[in-house]
């Protein structure tokens, strides 16, 4: 078998105008998930906290920490990571929701 | 006998002029090195080392249950006597075992590269296994901890007066040591491969320890979590696992389980890269599919995460969820047997010799396969009930810790050892240790799968006398299997100074790091090589030698 | 698979030693790129290791919000939400600006790194004054959980959109506030460690530094950096705004 064709990674440099962007979108979701919270929408308000928390997270990675220009092994790698997070908390939430204490 | 082994001309062979070892003189070029090769002796003295401790205690715990009543120590004592023993086989030795020694050393050259990807983090991998262990030491040496190495609240927060604040922070501090290693080989085996070194050609070790490291690097954070949780409510006791505060002790469980289960495959799985490579060697045949083995070694990593309420069954978890876990634990146990039956094809119709890292070998795939299976009654829930918390589960994972991943360990050390020292150690010696540990694993172990079986509970001192005799039985195999483990502490060093000389590849195997010389020079290749066969691949050796002129020096 | 990961050749003994073999080129390594590529796949690693270290305090805190919702709606509303809004911007400023300094090293801009990071510091050290004045209120009030720790605010509400609760459901208070206190803790311990190193990066730029096409350190920090960042958005839904009391 040949050798594989070495590829360079382009180093993609991010440009204050990306970062300018995304700070802006972070500090209006921040005050957005304020405002809203003293919203009374029930069940809603965990799942929009979150929801908006998870949107600025995704920000913050894409475009900060640069995963939108890297290799798709960091990204595997950042979904491997929160996969197996989501494990911890559903699996164990499998088991406090099926027990029958009248609590959830 | 038929053998393998082909050393170079005793009359006129000799050591490397220049290898790792003599490179550098004095303590601080080996204290601060950031050389694989000597990071991995640093850990094998140590790991060695706290072997024996964790075994005195095992000595200690079986010379105390000769008798039924309890009258060689104190109940506090003997609650000591087997936690110290848990945490420091488990945590000191049996988690850095073969990734630490043989890992560091091996898994570089198998790649093709001058080190890995992190040297210095590597060295500080093993100053934090320092440190954790002189923690556990010292509470070892203040009184003990006596919880039981699985730290069980609200006994271990509220309910004891023992070193556990002190023992907490050496596991947790050792838990970063295991973190760093399992970090540095990802990154090696992902960025550090040699030109033409694909995926499919890297040898079965490294998918082994690659998985190993997955499971270090997401699993053992969880460890370190509940730990600090343990260590605050000691201080603080505000009752966040106290049940008469309100806190739930199930939720310890879970946290820990969480890590703890992965555990026991960060354990096995590079045992089990060990013996890939051990039994193709000495089958002279590549291993029956390879891709399958590569494959099962990443789903037994991913599926351990599923599982780990299966230690939980009679703890207060749901019924559901027990289903759940019990259904899961079913199916981990699939890429484990698809690994013993790709095995044994590898055997069938190789030309098998009976070398020591071999006999190992053998005994790992009889003595994993019954400690596997037991674990497959144990994941399901009717015989659970019954069997969990006796010492059928003493049995099982020692069959599968001792029996399996300890084997293991030694086939990994008498296999390597050769490339490690340049030397090698006496075969007739090793034969006598191997199957002296061998039979006396099965004397010690096999009668508590009986024992447990007919209900004598496990972190008990005193049982009823019906039981003597398979605990009398149970103390002998103990004995002898000790001797099989004293014997290479001999014949080892012995070696070093006496053995014959090894050559670059006594045993005839394909892998990199048996193409350059026994011991390695410091960066292991003048030139970085460019793998172009495939693993495993004896006619590409064949070839390679035949047109080859051996010297050595 | 990932074939920029394999190394381009065999190491050449005849190349030039400045261009493609810089000083900081590390000798296990054959090209610049492999370095700088390994680097930042560890600090990932490492902050997975992170995200399940943070998971475990989650799983806590979701499990005992649900079991004492209404010692945990009680206990977040004594947390001032204009202190955290304002952490939480100061925090993404901090992000800002840490970005601005991975990007001035990689332009080779000494002066707007050297402002960038102290920018940072800076914000860091807001942050974390502004935790102790929140840390400080709890002290003062009698919500650190222990032995100062006090039922009466939540016996006898002063507010009254509050509901009094029992007090056995008051004491499991102080299962929230542990929480709030672990959780928010461990995420300014790494602010901590995070600033002192931002001193520490500081110091090396001041001397040069960063800015001659090693930005490694700087790149892998920033992640770091981010990742403490990410850690507070969703500390900060969780513990201060998920049981607000709605505007009336």
């Amino acid at each position: 078998m040949s050798n594989p064709v070495p590829v360079q990674h382009e180093h993609h440099i991010v440009g204050p105008k990306v970062y300018l962007l995304i700070l802006l979108a972070l500090l209006v979701l921040t005050a957005t998930t304020t405002g809203v919270a003293y919203i009374d929408m029930g069940i809603f308000n965990p799942i929009v906290a979150l929801g908006i928390g998870c949107l600025k997270a995704v920000l913050v990675i894409l475009f900060f920490m640069h995963i939108r220009y890297s290799s798709r092994v960091m990204m595997l790698t950042v979904g491997a990571g929160f996969f197996t997070f989501l494990v911890l908390i559903t699996m164990t939430l499998s088991d406090y929701i099926s027990r029958n204490w009248g609590l959830w | 006998m038929s053998t393998i082994v082909t050393l170079p001309n005793q009359q006129d062979a000799q050591l490397p002029k220049l290898s790792y070892l003599n490179s550098e003189y004095g303590l601080k070029s080996w204290l601060l090195t950031g050389d694989h090769k000597r990071i991995a002796m640093l850990y094998l003295f140590s790991i060695t080392f706290f072997f024996f401790i964790g075994g005195a205690f095992a000595g200690l715990i079986r010379l105390e249950l000769l008798t039924p009543l309890p009258d060689l120590v104190a109940s506090d004592t003997y609650n000591k006597l087997f936690t110290m023993h848990g945490v420091i086989m488990i945590f000191l030795f049996l988690v850095p075992s073969v990734p630490a020694t043989v890992g560091n050393f091996v898994i570089p050259i198998m790649v093709g590269a001058k080190d890995l990807a992190f040297p210095k983090i590597n060295l500080l991998s093993w100053y934090l296994y320092v440190a954790g262990a002189c923690f556990l030491v010292f509470a070892l040496l203040n009184g003990g901890v006596d919880t039981g190495w699985t730290f069980t609240t609200p006994l271990s927060t509220h309910y004891v007066n023992t070193h556990v604040i002190t023992a907490a922070m050496g596991v947790f501090i050792a838990g970063f040591s295991s973190i760093f290693t399992g970090l540095n080989f990802i990154v090696t085996i992902h960025r550090m491969r040699c030109p033409g070194m694909t995926w499919f050609r890297l040898p079965l070790f490294c998918w082994s320890n690659y998985a190993a490291s997955l499971l270090m690097v997401l699993g053992t954070p969880v460890l370190a979590i509940t730990l600090v949780l343990v260590m605050l409510e000691r201080t603080v006791g505000i009752g966040v696992f106290d049940p008469t505060k309100g806190g739930d002790p199930i939720l310890f469980q879970h946290l820990f389980w969480f890590y703890s289960h992965p555990a026991v495959y960060i354990m096995i799985l590079p045992g089990m890269g060990v013996i890939s490579e051990v039994i193709s060697t000495f089958s002279r045949k590549r291993v029956f599919g390879y891709t399958a083995v590569a494959f099962s070694s990443v789903a037994i990593a991913v599926f351990g995460f599923f599982v780990w309420a299966h230690h939980m069954f009679i703890m207060g978890v749901s019924n559901y969820s027990a289903l759940v876990f019990s259904l899961l634990t079913m199916l981990v146990a699939v890429p484990s047997a698809i690994k013993i039956f790709n095995w044994s094809a590898t055997l069938y119709k190789g030309s098998i010799t009976f070398e020591t890292p071999m006999l190992y070998a053998f005994g790992f795939m009889g003595l994993f396969t019954i400690g596997g299976l037991t674990g497959v009654f144990l994941g399901s829930l009717g015989m659970d009930i019954h069997l969990t918390e006796t010492y059928f589960i003493v049995a099982h994972f020692h069959f599968v810790m001792v029996g399996g991943m300890l084997m293991a360990y030694l086939s990994g050390v008498h296999f390597w050892w050769p490339k490690m020292t340049g030397r090698m150690y006496p075969e007739s010696m090793s034969q006598l240790s191997a199957v002296t540990t061998f039979i006396g694993f099965i004397l010690t172990f096999f009668p508590q799968f009986i024992v447990g079986y007919l209900g004598m509970p496990r972190r008990y001192h005193a049982y009823p006398p019906e039981f003597q005799v398979l605990n009398v039985l149970s103390t002998a195999g103990a004995s002898v299997l000790g001797i099989g483990y004293v014997l290479p502490m001999l014949y080892m060093p012995w070696s070093l100074k006496y053995g014959k000389i090894a050559g670059s590849n006594p045993w005839q195997a394909t892998g990199l790091e048996w193409q350059i010389q026994s011991p390695p020079l410091t960066e292991n290749f003048i030139d970085i090589p460019i793998m172009d066969h495939e693993a495993y691949d004896y006619d590409w050796l064949a070839h390679k030698t035949e047109h080859e002129v051996t010297t050595v020096g | 698979m990932d074939s920029q990961a394999i190394a381009t050749g065999p190491a050449d003994p005849h190349q030039e030693h400045d261009e493609a073999h810089p000083a900081y080129l590390r000798h296990h390594f054959v090209t610049v790129d492999q370095q700088r590529e390994t680097a930042s796949f560890g600090m990932w690693l490492f902050l997975l290791t992170e995200i399940m270290f943070f998971g475990g305090l989650f799983m806590a805190y979701l499990l005992y919000r649900n079991w004492y919702y209404d010692a945990f709606v009680a206990g977040s509303n004594t947390l001032s939400i204009g202190l955290g809004t304002t952490n939480t911007a100061v925090l993404i400023l901090s992000s800002f600006t840490m970005a601005m300094g991975v990007y001035s090293a990689e332009i080779r801009n000494r002066k707007g790194l050297l402002t960038s990071l102290s920018l940072t510091i800076f914000l860091g050290l807001v942050f974390l004054g502004i935790k102790t004045v929140e840390y400080h209120d709890k002290y003062v009030e009698h919500h650190i959980p222990g032995a100062s720790f006090s039922v009466e605010d939540f016996v006898h509400p002063a507010d009254k959109r509050d509901v009094p609760l029992a007090p056995d459901m008051a004491q499991h208070a102080q299962l929230y506030f542990f929480l709030y206190f672990a959780m928010t803790g461990m995420h300014a311990l790494h602010m901590i460690i995070g600033i002192s190193i931002l001193f520490i990066l500081l110091y090396q730029a001041w001397h040069g530094a960063y800015v001659n096409g090693h930005t490694s350190t700087i790149d892998n920090f920033g992640l770091y950096w981010h990742f403490v960042d990410i850690v507070w958005i969703f500390l900060f839904p969780l513990l201060y705004l998920i049981s607000r009391h709605p505007l009336k």
